[in-house]
């Protein structure tokens, strides 16, 4: 890699100049752990020009964030540099003592952190964690600091920004909490900001108006960005230049366009196909889906003869034969604590929603949080009663069955969830965790359970080796594998996917998410997909419910919703999905027009409706 | 906070009912007739028995009994001792030199318990971390009473400088050493709790980030972790307190304290029911009401429930 | 996008990529099945070895119960026989740690009282984890006004402190044994291993796969045995160790203040409360019985502290 030569004054260096604000060559980071020395960063090398965004992109153990954090020496106690150079406006500052590295922090090199709801101290006011880092770098005491804060709170995007400098942390809404911390990072007007995922917590609406403050702000302060993402489109929209990392390694960086375009690596090129915003797989899976949908539907209906003789059903008389599940006006209403405790305001959840899932297909529901869409889940599961409204399994109303005719019913109907980590009983070997439902229902002997979990095995690309093993020693990936195979032990004909590629990296997502189109078109089974990932739903959805504050916006196919979303809230969501508007040679992006007159986000967990309800999910975990 | 309150309120009710009863229960109804009990091995009279019965209500149903006692407990209405003094009397006499054995206690375990544990916590894994934490170990294996034996040989012994015996005198400087030794263990408790603490507290996202805003190591110990990490230990100090106040039984005879522990013991040998029920239930009670205030004082400290919306 | 006056400020807008040799790429999430498998229990035993508190805890703990069970191969007196004859001895050859007021064996009396402790402490841990587990466990996954009821119960049993309510039931009862010890330690002492479970067993039911586990079709109660239960014990565990020692330390206090064994009886307690006025004249009688008592109790405790760093999932690298 060529290098500029390096400019030894640390004095800004003017606009437009040829000289780097930061310089990361051959940095080497090496963590100590309970077993051995772990190198997290191998050999990074990337510039930053003053005034510009870069983005880091990479997926988990990539060590973006690492390297990042290493600038101003953040690194966690057991980590710590061990090889090349950091060169802040040509200063090498990868050795400095703490206190000179103190100097730079802040008003040099600000930091937004990732998850908003732990990185503000939830014992101090908002306004004063501001005027901390205004006295810390000298910038403002008094009353003189005070203005400033109420000033940069507004900066930021906040609404009410006076009376929201007074309030607690707790009291502000995840969005809210996350322009505090741009606030804070700006304080100071550091040269470069160091952005570690700052959205990726949020919602996407929320995600896009954040971002696009971020960089109007930056833009008019002339900071320069450092962007740590692992979502490649929004990596392409926001930054010019774009630094690919892989386990610890940069692999390929560029300007942002070109690198999308002419991917060179092969690891760049494995991203860019993955990437659901960026697929040019679109148009190709839409005609595929249309093929695994006839196989899927072909096996589905030898499932439903080969039942139907067995069965012994009441069926509805609205019932539609093709569908599996059919949703009818379901309604969920918690009851809120108020102020006083007899009197208590219902929260609709989920607000007449119907829909029905057709036999060896997929439906997704998308919605941001908070739409209800994991309730409508939990209700077909029939973990969770409604209010009001009827679920009906092939015709047959699941209310009200007997504990034996339950049971059989969930033969059919199996979830798989969104968190890897706490989907497996840490106690349970694989091998057991996959046999459990086959003995809980008494199906085969221990001969031929053992024979169907090497099958099961088999099928979610796993080695049969893996049986012994524990949870704890598999991957996030693996382990979604293993919930998948337990979810197929018992034959099931429906599969409710609740979020469940949402917190897996993008290559290993898109390896379930083929993984669960095979399967489907394997076995014939039907799909309900929950997600909040609008891009993702476009791979793998046959039709596509829209939900919102509990409510279905919008219902059609997936290529009706993506093509002519009839509400202004689709198309809101669409225009947020980050990198959709990029082209990309041979693939069709999401071109739409961002509804005007988008309403700023208020929000904080009393400013929702009428003064005495409480926010249920404020209430969690609270004695 | 106004629900945190009440809902707080509500719950001691019960369980200052349920707690009274128990004691009550079990003072009179274990075993045998009480009144001979009360009467010990002197045979007495079924007229006298007959007197002591109805002077102690226990002609009356039990629940009614409790109720009454209850009634007298919170007017202050406990009868005479065997020595025909009133016990009230008794008690408050003896009440305050406890008390002010417990505060030495309260001051010791504070002061030094959270000074041991901040250096412990943030210099985890260090030599200085594992000599307290060895410390406070042995300080939770030994019993108070062997803890104030060592005490009394060492410090009164041999370097002769307190006296092993309060006696008769029980003054705030002749209760020092009786107070450490009944600090001991709250000490242990308190440096092992700031401590865990605050590691946990230190590797927080937020510390991070007051780091990276520019703050000195100083301004991010003293305002995002010891704030932070301060509030249990000082709830568990609160209901300490309380608490103490019962543990002193040891203490006190151990180096003589006329205090409530010995008054408790003297009656425990005499085998003074009458006494030792009103000891043991007042001191729940103060046990109840100090960790009343301490729920009370977390609702006040933590924001996120003081602003509550 | 800001890309046309942002490029300007870089001199070169290069495309740079990576050699393949330098940066190979790997299968996307493979298996590893190069090492034995090994679940979270193996790998806690396995970091508990390697950790010298628990070594050294674990071999005083063996030390404390061979001496319990064989007392004989440490001293050939009879801890019960004691003649006024021989009081208040120094230790000497014929009685290596003394003799006390009441003329016994003071070496005797140590190692033969380490059954004594030994014993309530072990019988009292077992009564009081299996209270207040079965009553945490059972509040804490069932939840609603029975958990109300039950946490107000919890908290009465709470308020009153182990060692008032154990003088209470003492001094009703007269006379104590072995066993009326043991259980008013029980009744007494449950409290906070109740609380424990029940914390562990709230976080651990709201887990996905106990909720995978109830899609499934299995029943209420077989999923908190199966599947809450072995997940939410591990604190229990540190808690019971730790209270064994607790429970040691309050039969000795018990027995000091004199509503705990008889004075027949060979415990530690006692015979520290006897040799109370011996402190200037014989410290041995009070030295010897203390320090097997501060041993023995802190073993446990250790151990505790072992097992807890062992098991918590915080001090864990996933």
């Amino acid at each position: 890699m060529t290098t500029t030569s390096v400019n030894p004054t640390p004095s800004t260096s003017p606009a437009g100049s040829a000289q780097p604000l930061l310089e990361i060559k051959d940095l080497e980071i090496t963590f100590t752990t309970s077993s051995g020395p772990v190198k997290g960063v191998r050999s990074a090398n990337l510039e930053v020009f003053p005034g510009e965004t870069v983005a880091i992109v990479g997926e988990s153990g990539s060590g973006k964030s690492t390297t990042a954090m290493a600038i101003a020496h953040l690194l966690a106690k057991n980590g710590s540099i061990t090889g090349g150079q950091i060169l802040f406006e040509g200063r090498d500052i990868t050795h400095v003592s703490e206190k000179e590295i103190r100097v730079l922090r802040g008003d040099q090199v600000g930091l937004v952190p990732q998850d908003p709801m732990s990185n503000l101290n939830p014992m101090w006011k908002v306004g004063s964690q501001i005027r901390e880092t205004l006295a810390a770098n000298g910038v403002a005491t008094g009353a003189e600091a005070r203005k400033r804060t109420v000033q940069l709170l507004e900066e930021a995007g906040l609404s009410d920004a006076e009376r929201r400098a007074e309030q607690y942390p707790h009291e502000f809404s995840g969005g809210m909490k996350q322009r505090a911390l741009i606030a804070m990072g700006l304080a100071a007007r550091p040269k470069l900001l160091v952005a570690d995922e700052p959205t990726s917590a949020l919602d996407v609406t929320v995600q896009q108006q954040i971002l696009d403050h971020l960089d109007h702000l930056t833009g008019e302060l002339g900071v320069a960005v450092l962007l740590i993402t692992h979502d490649l489109g929004l990596a392409a929209e926001r930054a010019q230049h774009l630094v690919v990392m892989y386990k610890g390694q940069v692999v390929e960086s560029g300007p942002a366009l070109e690198l999308l375009q002419d991917p060179q690596h092969p690891y760049t090129k494995r991203l860019i196909s993955a990437a659901p915003s960026l697929s040019s797989r679109r148009l190709v899976s839409a005609a595929q889906r249309a093929e695994v949908r006839e196989q899927a539907q072909e096996q589905a209906q030898g499932h439903e003869t080969a039942l139907e003789a067995a069965a012994d059903r009441t069926v509805e008389a609205s019932h539609d034969p093709d569908a599996v599940i059919e949703v009818q006006n379901l309604t969920k209403s918690f009851p809120i604590r108020g102020k006083v405790p007899w009197r208590s305001t219902p929260f609709l959840a989920v607000d007449d929603v119907s829909f029905s899932l057709r036999r060896g297909t997929t439906t997704a529901i998308v919605g941001e949080s908070g739409s209800g869409k994991s309730t409508v889940a939990q209700m077909v599961l029939k973990l969770l009663e409604p209010t009001s409204g009827r679920v009906l399994f092939e015709g047959q109303d699941v209310a009200g069955l007997g504990r034996r005719q339950l049971k059989a019913l969930r033969r059919r109907v199996q979830p798989i969830f969104q968190n890897p980590y706490g989907t497996l009983d840490p106690m349970y070997s694989i091998y057991r965790t996959i046999e459990e439902p086959m003995r809980l229902h008494g199906i085969g002997d221990a001969r031929s359970r053992e024979a169907k979990v090497r099958d099961l095995l088999d099928k979610v690309a796993l080695p049969a080796a893996m049986m012994r093993r524990y949870p704890n020693e598999l991957s996030g990936g693996q382990r979604q594998r293993v919930a998948i195979a337990r979810a197929l032990s018992l034959d099931p004909e429906v599969v409710i996917c609740d979020e469940a590629v949402s917190a897996l990296d993008v290559l290993v997502q898109a390896q379930v998410l083929e993984l669960l189109n095979d399967l489907q078109a394997e076995l014939g089974l039907s799909y309900l997909f929950i997600t909040h990932d609008l891009a993702v739903v476009r791979q793998i959805a046959d039709s596509t419910l829209v939900m919102e504050k509990g409510k279905v916006v919008e219902q059609g196919t997936t290529d009706e919703v993506f093509h002519s979303p009839q509400q202004d809230y689709t198309r809101r969501l669409l225009a947020a999905i980050p990198g959709g508007s990029i082209p990309l040679a041979g693939s069709e992006t999401i071109d739409v027009e961002a509804p005007v007159g988008l309403t700023d986000e208020t929000g904080g967990e009393g400013d929702g409706g009428p003064d005495d309800i409480v926010d249920p999910f404020a209430q969690a975990g609270r004695v | 906070m106004l629900w945190y309150i009440g809902r707080r309120l509500l719950q001691m009710i019960p369980v200052f009912l349920g707690s009274t009863l128990i004691v009550y229960l079990i003072a009179f109804y274990t075993s045998g007739d009480p009144i001979l009990t009360l009467a010990g091995d002197k045979p007495i009279s079924p007229a006298v028995a007959d007197r002591l019965r109805e002077q102690y209500n226990l002609d009356k149903p039990v629940l009614v009994q409790w109720l009454i006692y209850l009634g007298n407990v919170l007017t202050f209405d406990l009868g005479v001792g065997f020595n025909n003094r009133p016990i009230w009397d008794q008690i408050a006499a003896a009440f305050p030199t406890t008390f002010r054995l417990a505060v030495i206690a309260v001051i010791v375990e504070t002061i030094f318990g959270v000074i041991a544990g901040v250096i412990s916590g943030l210099r985890k894994g260090k030599l200085i971390d594992t000599t307290l934490l060895m410390l406070s170990l042995l300080l939770i294996a030994t019993p108070t009473f062997v803890l104030g034996f060592l005490a009394q040989f060492v410090f009164g012994l041999q370097l002769g400088i307190a006296p092993i015996n309060v006696g008769r005198d029980p003054s705030w400087q002749n209760l020092l050493l009786p107070g450490f030794v009944l600090g001991g263990v709250s000490f242990a408790y308190v440096l092992r709790l700031t401590r865990t603490s605050i590691a946990e507290t230190a590797g927080a996202d937020h510390v991070r980030t007051a780091t990276a805003k520019g703050l000195s190591r100083g301004g991010v110990v003293s305002k995002h972790i010891l704030r932070n990490s301060l509030i249990p230990v000082v709830t568990f100090i609160g209901a300490d307190l309380g608490a103490l106040m019962g543990g002193a039984i040891v203490t006190e005879r151990v180096f003589n304290v006329p205090g409530i522990g010995t008054l408790l013991f003297s009656s425990i040998n005499s085998g003074e029911s009458p006494m030792i029920v009103s000891l043991v239930t007042l001191l729940v009670i103060i046990f109840l009401l100090s960790n009343l205030v301490v729920d009370l004082l977390y609702g006040v400290l933590d924001p996120r429930i003081r602003y509550a919306k | 996008m800001r890309s046309d006056a942002q490029n300007a400020r870089r001199p070169r807008a290069e495309h740079w990529v990576a050699p393949l040799a330098e940066t190979p790429l790997q299968e996307v999430d493979a298996a590893d099945t190069s090492t034995a498998p090994r679940s979270l229990w193996a790998e806690a035993g396995h970091s508990l070895i390697r950790n010298p508190v628990f070594v050294i805890s674990a071999l005083l703990i063996l030390f404390v119960l061979f001496v319990a069970a064989f007392p004989q191969v440490f001293t050939g007196q009879d801890p019960r026989f004691g003649e006024l004859g021989r009081a208040n001895q120094a230790p000497g050859a014929e009685h290596p740690f003394g003799t006390s007021r009441q003329g016994y064996d003071i070496m005797a009396r140590t190692f033969w009282g380490a059954r004594t402790s030994v014993i309530i402490g072990f019988f009292a841990m077992i009564g009081s984890t299996l209270i207040g587990g079965t009553i945490g466990a059972l509040a804490g996954y069932l939840g609603g006004w029975f958990d109300e009821v039950v946490s107000r119960i919890t908290d009465i049993f709470f308020a009153v402190p182990l060692i008032l309510g154990a003088i209470v039931v003492a001094t009703r009862l007269g006379e104590m044994n072995l066993w009326t010890v043991i259980l008013v330690l029980s009744v007494f002492g449950w409290t906070n291993i109740a609380r424990i479970m029940r914390g562990a067993v709230i976080s651990t039911k709201g887990q996905d796969y106990v909720t995978s586990s109830i899609a499934l079709g299995a029943s209420s109660p077989s999923v908190l045995l199966k599947h809450v239960i072995p997940n939410a014990i591990a604190p229990v565990i540190v808690t019971a160790t730790v209270n064994l020692g607790v429970f040691i330390v309050a039969e000795a206090t018990l027995s000091f203040l004199g509503v705990g064994l008889p004075t027949s009886a060979v415990s530690w307690g006692g015979d520290i409360s006897d040799a109370r006025d011996a402190l200037r004249t014989q410290p041995s009688m009070l030295f010897y019985p203390s320090v097997a008592l501060a041993v023995t109790v802190l073993s446990f405790i250790m151990l505790g502290d072992a097992v807890r760093d062992a098991l918590d999932p915080k001090a864990r690298k996933r």
